[in-house]
């Protein structure tokens, strides 16, 4: 089945096409990667995708339906999740607190029932706490829990942001550029996360530079340039494509893509 | 026809201090980033500190020299002491902070002047001039002309000098310009002394017409703003067209609606403007990137 | 998990204690009526400081609702017959309405707009109270009628300073309640960062809202026991230097913190009192308070202090 589609998406800022006439099918349970210099319009698609930019042409299609219209918090609950290439972490609240306000799609408690501190919602924050640190221990984040987010570390907190989205129940989980700025071992970790969600039959949408731990880990590449598709298939396809090769790779990336199949 | 004159000219006069109220919030908007509500009270001391300082014996223009001088003073020491240190405050902090400003300044008119109305001789007489069956004070056009001129100066100073080049570039980029060798915070400091100048400057002109207190900076400040907002914020013709526009609808309707309700005119529009279109006239609609 | 039921409830479970055993101290009556002044005022702010602090969204013209609740028991009972402990609860839900069809439309603005826009709202209400004479008698207010409970007339500053310290705690209860909840973590989410909120499924303009009413409520609750307590109302309680008292109470007691809600009340009622010769700079004390507090403390008063207890623990 077909999870996310996109149909001939555009948009224009001002007078430039950050992302023209892009069509990406992306089936269940794969990891379908995004790759290109940095300002082809990754993550303006992701943007489009989540619903926080408007295209100007094209539509997108979850789980077969059209969310081209949705607003960011209703794809969300169509099973869509992101981390951001920025961190988009809630700084003020503890590390805990950050997944548990991933766990609001599946919170029942209304705000009358909020105020009043009903034994409902008493169960219900025992409920989101239990899910939220069941998520922080995926991402090996269980011993920071009490934690102020703003005392963590940059890998971590792209860890953090993983296990936020996750605590969601995603469908779709799209990552952007979760390796980045992260040392090899931690990017290690980062790979071995991502293999576990898979494993969980969440398909994972991945935007990343780090062209080992692409074409390790994924089914389908697709390549933006501009804006524009530049190729998709394969991480074999995509590296022995020669354009790919001459214009993005370049001699060093190449050599790092060859090293993934050792 | 005659009475629509009349609403026309009033409007036009309060309309042309408000653009000078929504020129001083533009600049240091487009300088800094801040909204500076104190913008009002620089208004109120231009006329306040003339009408003490001729009480005190000295003859009326120096006065109004004198008053246009320390007024540019209070915007600079504004600058200095209170915006200066809170550089990296959210936008909402620096509001509050001039806010802050702005009734220290009122508390400290009340204690320095006094609560009372205060008027300023006009500059060439009260007889009302009759055109077309409607009775124009001319001080009213002292206003027009002063208002035009200044609208007029600046402009040229902005476009035509190498000091007014740095403000565009300050407007347009902070980073970059500094880069580019700019001193962003004397360009700031200036945007205050000139938006204080001018507010104190129109403060003089309308003393005559509107009389002025401690406490007629807050409602000038706000229809300043208004009218600043309407023509979209960073746009200095939009602040002067927001202005008149402001301007004459309040004529209007306290002419032809309810002259109790007059100030509301402005607030409605403060609302109607944020809810329809934020960006105002001649303004640009910003996209957010994520 | 008894335990930690009691630590969340310390804070105003410590407050009633003080609030209870306080009286035993006053010398005179007086002593009463400002406490109840500081629990009024520290009511609306607590509202506040749940949109401001917890929230985020800034709200320039607040005492737009505290002047709502206040003339609701005014003109209930002069022009609709209505007994006064009624008026309370309609002005509360006249206040609610209100800040419903406001709200919808300006809290999509954000920072300074948002800002100018609830002035706007404030000074609105208060040219509709100052001009709309017949019905609220104008510049120079209306009287309130006592307060009749079972037939009972409430009178004298220490009924009074029971009835409002009792609120205030109730309603510490209830903000201390939203702020552990699943509403809670959204809005604190939606302070932090809107767009990922939003990507978890987050209504950030029905949460916003919400939270809006909620502090409308507060405010209108306060400004109903102000006009009962006073016996008098006019038209500046919901005047532009109300609503910038309101913001100054917040920002000196703590953005965010509703015991910071107590304390900034508590400060800028009783120093006034307490320095009645000072009364002449009391604005531009006013104005002195929120820029150096905006500067140097920005996080206020109470959150200042957890974090230096906090850092001599370690």
């Amino acid at each position: 089945m077909m999870i996310l589609e996109t149909d001939r998406l555009s948009i224009a800022f001002g007078g430039v096409r950050a992302i023209d006439d892009v069509n990406i099918a992306v089936e269940s349970g794969q990891v379908f990667s995004i790759i290109g210099p940095n300002g082809s319009g990754k993550t303006t698609l992701f943007n489009l995708v989540s619903g926080i930019y408007t295209p100007d042409g094209g539509s997108i299609h979850i789980a077969g339906e059209t969310a081209t219209g949705l607003a960011p918090h209703e794809r969300a609950r169509r099973g869509l999740s992101r981390t951001f290439q920025n961190l988009q972490i809630f700084y003020r609240m503890s590390v805990l607190e950050n997944v548990m306000v991933g766990r609001h799609r599946h919170e029942r408690t209304g705000i009358l029932a909020d105020l009043l501190h009903l034994p409902t919602v008493v169960r219900q924050n025992k409920a989101t706490e239990e899910a939220a640190r069941a998520a922080l221990a995926r991402v090996g984040l269980a011993d920071f829990a009490e934690r102020p987010a703003s005392s963590l570390a940059y890998g971590a907190l792209k860890r953090l942001e993983i296990a936020r989205a996750l605590a969601t129940e995603p469908s779709l989980l799209l990552l952007d550029e979760p390796a980045a700025g992260c040392n090899p071992v931690e990017t290690q970790e980062i790979d071995a996360v991502i293999r576990s969600i898979v494993k969980d039959g969440i398909t994972v949408v991945l935007v990343e530079h780090d062209m080992r731990l692409v074409m390790k880990i994924s089914d389908r590449v697709h390549v933006l340039a501009n804006g524009k598709t530049l190729a998709e298939g394969t991480p074999e396809q995509v590296r022995s494509n020669a354009a790919v090769v001459e214009a993005y790779l370049g001699v060093h990336g190449s050599q790092e893509a060859a090293r993934a199949f050792d | 026809m005659a009475e629509l004159l009349q609403f026309v000219f009033s409007g036009l006069t309060v309309g042309a201090i408000y653009a000078l109220v929504a020129l001083g919030f533009t600049l240091i908007y487009k300088a800094s980033d801040i909204i500076n509500f104190a913008q009002g009270e620089f208004v109120m001391l231009g006329g306040m500190t003339t009408v003490f300082v001729a009480q005190a014996g000295v003859s009326l223009p120096l006065a109004a020299l004198i008053a246009v001088i320390v007024t540019t003073a209070i915007g600079l020491a504004l600058h200095r002491f209170a915006i200066e240190p809170a550089r990296e405050a959210t936008s909402v902090a620096l509001i509050m902070i001039t806010i802050g400003a702005s009734i220290f300044l009122r508390g400290m008119a009340q204690i320095i002047f006094d609560r009372r109305f205060h008027s300023l001789p006009p500059l060439f007489g009260a007889d009302p001039i009759q055109f077309g069956g409607a009775a124009i004070l001319p001080q009213s056009l002292v206003v027009l002309a002063s208002a035009t001129a200044i609208v007029i100066i600046l402009w040229l100073f902005i476009e035509r000098t190498i000091f007014g080049k740095a403000v565009i570039a300050t407007a347009a980029n902070r980073l970059a310009a500094r880069l580019i060798g700019v001193d962003t915070r004397r360009i700031v400091a200036f945007s205050f002394a000139v938006s204080a100048a001018i507010g104190a400057t129109a403060g003089v002109l309308i003393t005559p017409i509107a009389l002025t207190s401690y406490d007629a900076g807050t409602l000038l400040a706000l229809k300043g703003f208004a009218a600043a907002m309407l023509g979209g914020i960073g746009s200095a013709p939009g602040a002067v067209v927001g202005g008149i526009l402001i301007g004459m609808f309040e004529a209007l309707a306290a002419g032809y609606v309810s002259s109790n309700y007059k100030d509301a005119v402005a607030f409605l529009i403060i609302l109607i403007v944020l809810i329809a279109i934020p960006q105002g006239l001649f303004g640009r609609a910003k996209i957010e990137r994520v | 998990m008894r335990n930690l039921l009691e630590i969340r409830l310390l804070p105003p479970l410590a407050v009633a204690a003080i609030f209870v055993t306080l009286p035993w101290f006053f010398p005179s009556a007086y002593y009463y009526r400002i406490g109840a002044l500081v629990f009024i005022f520290a009511l609306a702010v607590a509202g506040l400081n749940l949109l401001m602090g917890f929230a985020g969204q800034v709200s320039l013209g607040h005492a737009g609702f505290l002047g709502i609740g206040a003339y609701s028991v005014a003109v209930g009972p002069a022009h609709l017959g209505m007994p006064s402990w009624l008026c309370v609860f309609a002005g509360a839900a006249l206040s609610a309405i209100v800040a419903f069809l406001v709200g919808r439309p300006i809290l999509r603005l954000k920072g300074h707009y948002l800002a100018v826009a609830t002035l706007g709202f404030g000074l609105l209400v208060a040219i509709v109270l100052t001009n709309e004479a017949g019905l609220t008698g104008g510049p120079d207010g209306m009287t309130v009628p006592r307060l009749l409970l079972f037939g009972w007339s409430v009178r004298g500053s220490d009924v009074w300073y029971w009835i409002t310290g009792a609120t205030f705690i109730v309603g510490f209860v209830l903000a201390l309640n939203l702020m552990k909840s699943p509403t809670g973590r959204a809005l604190q989410a939606i302070h932090d960062s809107e767009i990922a909120a939003r990507l978890l499924g987050i209504d950030i303009a029905r949460k916003k809202l919400a939270i809006f009413i909620i502090s409308a409520v507060y405010a209108s609750v306060a400004g109903s026991y102000l006009a009962l307590f006073n016996g008098h109302v006019t038209p500046d309680v919901a005047g532009f230097l109300r609503s910038i008292e309101l913001v100054a109470m917040v920002v000196l007691g703590g953005m965010g913190s509703i015991l910071g809600s107590l304390v900034g009340a508590g400060l800028l009622v009783v120093l006034p009192q307490a320095l009645t010769i000072f009364h002449e700079y009391e604005q531009a004390l006013l104005g002195l308070i929120l820029i150096v507090f905006m500067i140097f403390l920005r996080r206020g008063i109470v959150p200042s202090v957890a974090a230096v207890v906090s850092g001599w623990r370690k």
